[in-house]
């Protein structure tokens, strides 16, 4: 998981990793042909959202022809199979993030929806009046208002993590943290907004030395590098598919069994129950207890197939390219006049948060727009962490295995574009 | 779509670069926060308002050239006019903004403001546009705080001791 090993250094010039063959992957992607408005497609948002190949667009078009109903239904041959393909897709995501069991991996639509069911089905049971929830300063919003929310009900206090210049989570503020009244660590693997890699594995070891579960926000990491749930051995954690190369409205909650058999569930209705009357209704085994209702089948079995693209690219690979492409650009940036790097954690994946002196963020994403140049400005939801570098918004341009060393050219020659506009 | 670049005209970027009437303003009858909590800007409007006329107004802020160089030929555009203009150019803004008023074909009295027509075709940018605008409206009616999103940001509940 240290991707400082798997790094490669670009040499200057841009250097693509070698044995890496970034076109033939570009083939797989088609929306990457497009050319809005003219200019080639650079698409820099992939931390927003990834692109799909046409394997997984296939898989899609292949359940919904010949292989879709609805699941653990019915009896006829179409439902056999489409419960078949879905659990098969759970089975793919457990040996993907290694897993004890499969039953760990409940689907929900996303990593918003994975920690607000972890919220709801453990933290309103397990956490109550006085007790505390560490959470730190780099959190999506996804895993800081759900937490509120408990926190408003029930009065339980939040406390924060705060992070240095450099964007990484100070271990030693973390560790002060804890006392006897913690009950709940809730940590991104990787920052969204800045990119830098946390040691959850340490905060996690230091956390269940004193009894105390943590909950890994993975959506930004699972794409990034390889993920083995057993090795880091969280608790609970969360990701979205629509970043994985996947489609969106599906993505997982991994979660301990045993923790997973103590919760509540959070949704009722079909599929979550073994008898219901009006005296007296038995929830189903997991994962079923947290799958209530018709699920987004083909969305799981498209997760499925994005899982087994990427694994057989390798995501030590995926990794390495990567981090080639986020070291030339850094380098690149780093000698541009009026341009700062929001975010220098010694450890990074693929995302690069900057300001340009002088210019908005905004006015920034719509001029890269018109190169053809697609990044995220904004909060990026993560207030918290504008205001520790006090600004509202930045710009950030973020990787995926199928971006270029030309791309990251072209990023560079539209922010000076940019900046000649502003002069 | 129309090319965004004719949008950062230079008009705009020298408005971007020297905002007319941006500051405070000393004794203000009518005052206005404006922010967008999208992308984080914020603007206040003060303004002086003598019987009907606005004999003096100003604003200051953190936002994006388009949302700055709108506010400061907004302010330059309004100074001297009546309540009831101002109102007229409010609206007339907004509906150019939002593609309803096509300024090339109908009546208006928007001026050099028209540098602005640009921004129908850039959804994420009508906003940063209009932002102004609703602020000196509030500031017209004294609401004290306007917001282009509704007011429930739970970004303004408190996170903790951090
Ligand atoms: C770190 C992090 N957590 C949570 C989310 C929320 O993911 P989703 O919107 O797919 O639920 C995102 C992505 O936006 C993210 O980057």
């Amino acid at each position: 998981m240290n991707m400082s090993q798997t790094a490669l250094k670009s040499a200057p010039g841009a250097q693509a990793t070698p044995h890496f063959d970034v076109e033939r992957i570009r083939a797989d992607f088609p929306i990457l042909k497009l050319k809005p408005g003219g200019k080639p497609l650079v698409y820099l948002d992939n931390a927003a959202s990834s692109q799909m190949p046409q394997q997984v667009i296939d898989r899609l078009v292949r359940y919904q022809t010949s292989q879709h109903s609805n699941i653990h239904r019915a009896v006829h041959t179409l439902s056999e199979i489409a419960t078949a393909e879905y659990e098969e897709a759970r089975r793919k995501l457990a040996r993907f993030i290694n897993a004890r069991e499969e039953r760990e991996v409940i689907f929900t639509s996303g990593t918003t929806d994975a920690i607000n069911l972890a919220m709801h089905g453990y933290g309103r049971k397990f956490i109550g009046a006085g007790d505390e929830i560490i959470l730190t300063t780099l959190e999506h919003h996804a895993n800081i208002v759900p937490w509120q929310m408990l926190a408003e009900e029930k009065g339980v206090k939040i406390r924060v993590v705060p992070i240095d210049d450099a964007g990484e989570v100070s271990i030693g503020d973390y560790e002060k943290l804890f006392n006897e009244h913690t009950k709940l660590v809730g940590v991104a693997h990787v920052s969204n907004a800045l990119g830098s890699v946390v040691p959850v594995k340490q905060m996690i070891a230091f956390a269940h030395a004193r009894g105390v579960p943590v909950l890994v926000d993975g959506a930004q990491a699972a794409p990034h590098m390889k993920l083995d749930m057993q090795d880091l051995d969280c608790d609970f954690y969360a990701f979205s598919g629509h970043k994985l190369c996947g489609p969106t409205g599906i993505g997982i909650l991994y979660a301990k069994a045993a923790l997973l058999e103590r919760m509540q569930p959070f949704k009722g209705g079909g599929d979550m129950i073994l008898s219901v009357s009006f005296e007296k209704t038995t929830y189903n085994v997991i994962p079923q207890k947290f799958e209530a209702g018709t699920p987004p089948i083909a969305a799981a079995i498209g997760l499925g197939a994005a899982v087994d693209y990427l694994s057989a690219i390798g995501l030590d690979a995926i990794a390495a390219h990567e981090h080639a492409l986020l070291d030339y650009a850094t380098e690149q940036l780093l000698r541009m006049p009026g341009v700062h790097i929001i975010g220098t954690a010694r450890e990074k994946a693929a995302v690069l948060s900057f300001k340009l002196d002088g210019v908005h963020p905004h006015d920034i994403g719509t001029l890269l727009n018109q190169d053809g140049v697609a990044v995220r400005t904004g909060h990026h939801c993560a207030q918290p962490v504008m205001q520790r570098y006090g600004v509202p918004a930045t710009s950030r341009a973020s990787f995926a295995f199928y971006n270029t060393m030309a791309e990251v050219d072209a990023l560079v020659a539209g922010i000076r574009n940019v900046q000649k506009v502003f002069c | 779509m129309a090319d965004p670049k004719s949008l950062y005209q230079e008009v705009i970027l020298d408005h971007n670069r020297k905002p007319r009437n941006y500051g405070e303003l000393a004794q203000a009858n009518h005052k206005a926060e404006g922010h967008n909590p999208l992308c984080g800007d914020h603007l206040s409007i003060a303004l002086n308002l003598d019987g009907e006329r606005i004999e003096s107004i100003a604003f200051q802020g953190e936002s994006c050239a388009i949302c700055k160089a709108s506010a400061s030929m907004m302010t330059a555009s309004v100074k001297g006019k009546t309540r009831q203009d101002a109102e007229t150019q409010i609206q007339e803004f907004r509906d150019m903004a939002t593609g309803q008023l096509d300024v090339e074909k109908q009546p208006h009295h928007l001026g050099r403001l028209t540098v602005f027509s640009g921004v129908r075709d850039l959804p994420t940018r009508v906003k940063c546009a209009i932002l102004p605008w609703h602020t000196l409206h509030a500031a017209l009616h004294a609401v004290p705080d306007i917001s282009t999103e509704s007011d429930n940001d739970p970004m303004h509940a408190p996170i903790g001791d951090a």
